[in-house]
């Protein structure tokens, strides 16, 4: 059987992983390729490394530190932020990537989705979308979470799926950071316009709330930063409360 | 020293990386010669059948390929390099593959029961079949690191068919997908052991000892 899979993700600045809450008030939490190790041993199904650097001298950093994740773990990475255009695709796969999730990148230039899946298969490109509730329906935000595009965020969501993208993460605005749970409502949403894997993001504070993620089987993927930085929540831990709950865990 | 043919399909940085970490040589080629020398091959690949299978011949090593494998040179195909080693697929058309092992690659949706999602993408876990096993009840030699319900790491959206006498681990997706096959050297993984963490890498040490 395949399983559910835990995602933690690595915001990387300036070499060092941090963790917004509600995208503010960034905290330093460690080294991004010790926490590769620790999170590699302790069972995690795939790592995220998102660069939230600026400079160009910071983005050689970023890609120096993948390369030495990338020669030592052997899970499956993603790579996102910054990614613009297909050399910055190229540039991260070259450095170790096996995905790369476009975010603003794709609002910017409706061509890169389409262009990247042609150039390297549905299965490398991996559409990340912010999402928050604007009067009722669910708007796509660019720009860390701070811009709301006008985009309706299903729409977006099935046309990315239709230009190639071959995974979906959906970052709820509204849950990001809170800790009471995913947003299953907004998840529930995508998931009845696309078939791809959803790797559900922002808003885990328990090891009941990826219980309660996984109840929809159309939900792939549960995706974390802090809870797992933070060692709030161990891993294996998770799996195996998991799998005594009758869901599937690679352990 | 492993040959990783590089035949610009996918990336081969994490195959290579892999090897590398295990202290074993590797070198990408697409130099006769280098496939000549190898003790082993490793046939990789990721994205549609007929570019690959395209892609391939323009390199010329299709033949090399056979040779060498005839005399018993140990072969491994990863993913799309695995469906490369049969002998057709139905992916948009029919295409020719190298034919060294017997079945042929089919679009897993339409024999699908229930609404799953296509590309199979995600961990599975392998099991032996009976094939796995010598008359002695031993593994075969690219298991012998291996468990019995390891988890593997897929992505793909084709499958090999009939090719039962040849399969030595399925993984269940509604249908029985074959994850690892073998006809005497010749020897295919539809998942990728480079990205299989600890379970994946016990399985090219394996390779690298048969």
């Amino acid at each position: 059987m395949i399983t559910k899979r835990i995602i933690p993700c690595l915001d990387v600045r300036n070499g060092r992983v941090v963790k917004g809450v509600n995208f503010e008030g960034i905290q330093d939490v460690a080294s991004p390729v010790e926490m590769a190790r620790f999170y590699n041993e302790s069972g995690a199904d795939e790592l995220v490394f998102y660069d939230i650097t600026a400079s160009v001298e910071e983005r050689k950093l970023f890609t120096d530190i993948l390369t030495e994740v990338a020669q030592e773990i052997f899970i499956p990475l993603t790579v996102g932020g910054g990614i613009n255009t297909l050399e910055d695709f190229d540039r991260v796969l070259k450095c170790g990537a096996d995905k790369v999730s476009v975010n603003s990148g794709a609002i910017r230039d409706q061509g890169l989705i389409p262009a990247a899946a042609k150039k390297y298969g549905d299965q490398c490109v991996v559409l990340s979308m912010d999402v928050k509730r604007v009067d009722g329906r669910f708007m796509l935000f660019a720009r860390g979470g701070r811009e709301n595009t006008g985009i309706d965020a299903l729409e977006w969501a099935e046309r990315g799926v239709k230009n190639g993208a071959g995974e979906l993460v959906v970052n709820s605005i509204d849950t990001d950071g809170v800790k009471k749970g995913f947003d299953i409502e907004m998840l529930k949403a995508v998931a009845d316009r696309v078939n791809v894997p959803i790797i559900a993001s922002g808003g885990a504070g328990c090891m009941e709330d990826f219980r309660e993620l996984f109840q929809d089987p159309r939900i792939d993927a549960g995706l974390a930063a802090s809870i797992f930085h933070f060692k709030e929540i161990q891993i294996g831990d998770l799996k195996r409360y998991l799998r005594e709950n009758g869901i599937e865990m690679r352990i | 020293m492993i040959a990783i043919i590089d035949y610009g399909v996918g990336n081969l940085f994490s195959l290579s990386s892999s090897l590398r970490y295990l202290g074993l040589e590797n070198k990408l080629t697409n130099k006769r010669e280098d496939i000549q020398a190898a003790d082993r091959i490793i046939l990789p690949g990721v994205g549609a059948f007929a570019d690959a299978a395209e892609k391939l011949r323009q390199t010329g090593l299709v033949d090399t390929i056979k040779e060498e494998t005839a005399a018993g040179k140990p072969l491994l195909g990863i993913c799309l390099g695995m469906q490369l080693l049969f002998e057709k697929s139905l992916e948009y058309g029919e295409h020719q593959g190298l034919g060294l092992i017997p079945g042929e690659i089919c679009p897993i949706q339409p024999d699908l029961r229930q609404p799953l999602k296509v590309p199979h993408i995600g961990w599975n876990s392998l099991r032996f079949t009976e094939k796995a096993y010598d008359e002695g009840k031993r593994v075969h030699p690219l298991l012998k690191y291996s468990r019995n319900g390891d988890y593997v790491y897929y992505v793909h959206s084709f499958y090999a068919k009939n090719c039962g006498e040849n399969t030595l681990a399925v993984s269940e997706y509604d249908v029985e997908i074959p994850g690892a096959v073998a006809n005497g050297s010749v020897l295919g993984t539809q998942f990728h052991p480079e990205k299989s963490g600890s379970a994946g890498l016990a399985m090219l040490k394996a390779f690298s000892e048969l």
